[in-house]
């Protein structure tokens, strides 16, 4: 059926993406592997073999290792946060108030707005002066009575980046609470209306019914927070500029390269970097074409 | 099912409890930046502004808008030339299949979500080699890297029209361009809004390609807010006032186009 002009005009028309997708993204990526494996130091390109040297350098530096808890810490408190915050938000929209459209896009605001503005805003927010110089947060706490719950926020020692994490929650839950109002409302009525006929109270609802219907929500939602917790930069970057506390690998990869001009550092920890996310994301993009193609 | 309603209506109270949590950071932005000079002190951060002052805002416009219309002159073409390109790719893809189209797909999706860590170095190399600096640069990084997700939204889009639209045009003797810039294109429109919205938020809002392919003349709007932020010299309140600036732009399109914001942010997921 297809004829022959226009599937040479098909190829032309679409090699110039492909081809900028091919260079760009996966030969620069062959790139970035050489430039990690080899000595580059300094402004002039050298492309000496170095081996896995840059690689075994890192695992045994202290500051990848400080990257690598504070990785974790702002993983764990920012995915569960989200998820968590998310569902509560979906659940409490889905139950068919006045004004749900109103408060779905208050929760969701956030998202249109940078890591660069939500950090310089949550720096203040998160003002970690005491006693007469009491702001931010602190301050408010203070207003109604929880002085208790002033915080240091992220100069907290070794706990800093979950107050960090805390920032990001505000800014991504919504997009949580977008991706489970999704999948609730993909839920046949039916469903619920049969198990409250049978007695169900709606805490049972959500939690036997239709939490499990959610699993797969939840796995994606997870992957995607999963992911963009390994590349968080500029809301740390806002927040805290490059303090060693607060380093994560995309920070030191980009001090490395740009500052301190370790060339084959900063390639080695942005392959790391890649590896990790691509573990994440190619199982999820093989299963999701495949439901896709099953449809 | 009526007092079912009724019964619900003690839920507003966590409700109302979330919105003030979310907007918190707004209010101390849109109440700082009313504030006089004289009335600028952290301890009262939380008070409202005695009357509506400008001095804020007129100060940090003076120190950002260079970089505001920096970013205005990068993101618009970017945001225009990539959607185009997604939609051409899309309908390619989903379409007129040639051999190997489902075998490249999943490797175009995965540029979507690579750390560009790992391809920084090559990508400031290779764009002072070829001389292509500055905001011209920048943009053609958007442009590049915002393919994959354009190129999906306009695939799931065309994906799921009919078959048969696309026969009846060929019987009709139509070819391939024919019935791209005639049939798909003007059915389009809704397609084109959501990946417009979502490239023109997600290049103004970076930071990273931002940060190591301009300098300081042609700093974006992201750049300059964090440098004038981080110096410590300028005050907090115009920290402030510039926050606000620099979100409005994305704002007032969320505001005013949010339906199509969400759908992006789904597609981006690969729910869309």
């Amino acid at each position: 059926m297809i004829r022959d002009k226009d599937r040479i005009l098909n190829l032309i028309l679409i090699s110039p993406s492909i081809l900028a997708v091919l260079i760009f993204i996966y030969a620069f990526i062959g790139w970035s592997i050489r430039v990690s494996l080899s000595k580059w130091k300094g402004l002039t390109p050298d492309y000496t073999w170095n081996g896995l040297n840059n690689f075994t350098e890192l695992f045994a530096d202290p500051r990848f290792a400080v990257d690598v808890r504070n990785t974790l810490i702002f993983t764990g408190v920012f995915v569960a946060g989200s998820l968590l915050l998310g569902f509560f938000l979906a659940v409490m929209l889905d139950q068919g108030l006045r004004g749900e459209g109103f408060f779905r896009s208050l929760f969701l605001f956030p998202m249109a707005i940078s890591y660069i503005v939500t950090g310089v805003v949550w720096r203040w927010l998160m003002n970690p002066a005491m006693g007469t110089r009491l702001s931010g947060l602190n301050l408010l706490f203070s207003y109604i009575g929880l002085d208790s719950l002033a915080s240091a926020w992220h100069t907290t020692p070794r706990w800093g980046m979950a107050a960090i994490a805390l920032a990001a929650i505000w800014q991504m839950s919504g997009y949580t609470m977008a991706l489970y109002l999704a999948g609730l409302r993909a839920i046949p009525q039916e469903l619920k209306e049969a198990a409250q006929i049978d007695g169900a109270s709606e805490l049972q609802i959500y939690r036997h019914i239709m939490l499990p219907l959610l699993a797969p929500v939840t796995l994606s939602a997870l992957i995607i927070l999963g992911h963009m917790s390994l590349k968080v930069f500029d809301l740390i970057v806002a927040i805290a500029g490059k303090q060693l506390e607060l380093d994560v690998p995309a920070i030191y990869m980009w001090q490395a390269t740009f500052d301190g001009l370790f060339y084959g550092r900063g390639a080695a920890i942005g392959i790391l970097l890649l590896i990790s996310v691509a573990a994440l994301i190619i199982p999820y993009i093989r299963f999701t074409l495949k439901t896709e193609a099953q449809q | 099912m009526k007092g079912l309603r009724i019964g619900k209506n003690w839920l507003y109270l966590p409700l109302i409890g979330m919105a003030v949590f979310y907007l918190l950071p707004m209010y101390v932005i849109l109440v700082t930046g009313f504030k006089s000079f004289g009335e600028i002190d952290l301890k009262t951060m939380w008070n409202l502004p005695r009357g509506i002052a400008l001095d804020n805002y007129i100060e940090a416009y003076s120190k950002l808008a260079p970089s505001l219309w920096n970013s205005f002159s990068m993101v618009i073409p970017a945001a225009i030339i990539s959607s185009f390109l997604g939609s051409l790719n899309g309908f390619i893809l989903a379409k007129w299949k040639f051999r190997g189209a489902d075998f490249i797909f999943p490797f175009i999706l995965f540029g979507m979500f690579i750390p560009y860590q790992s391809i920084l170095i090559p990508l400031v190399q290779f764009m002072k080699a070829v001389g292509i600096t500055g905001l011209a640069g920048l943009a053609m990084a958007h442009i590049i890297y915002g393919i994959p997700i354009t190129t999906l939204t306009f695939r799931n889009y065309y994906a799921s029209l009919p078959q048969e639209l696309l026969e009846a045009a060929k019987i009709d003797g139509a070819d391939m361009l024919g019935i791209y810039r005639y049939i798909l294109l003007p059915i389009s429109l809704p397609s084109f809004v959501v990946v417009l919205i979502w490239q023109f938020t997600s290049a103004w809002n970076d930071f990273l390609f931002a940060v190591v392919l301009t300098g300081n003349t042609d700093w974006p709007i992201t750049v300059a807010l964090n440098n004038m932020a981080g110096r410590g010299i300028i005050s907090w309140n115009v920290q402030m006032a510039g926050s606000l600036l620099a979100a409005l732009p994305t704002l007032l399109v969320y505001i005013f186009l949010g339906r199509y914001f969400l759908r992006g942010l789904l597609a981006g997921s690969l729910k869309g």
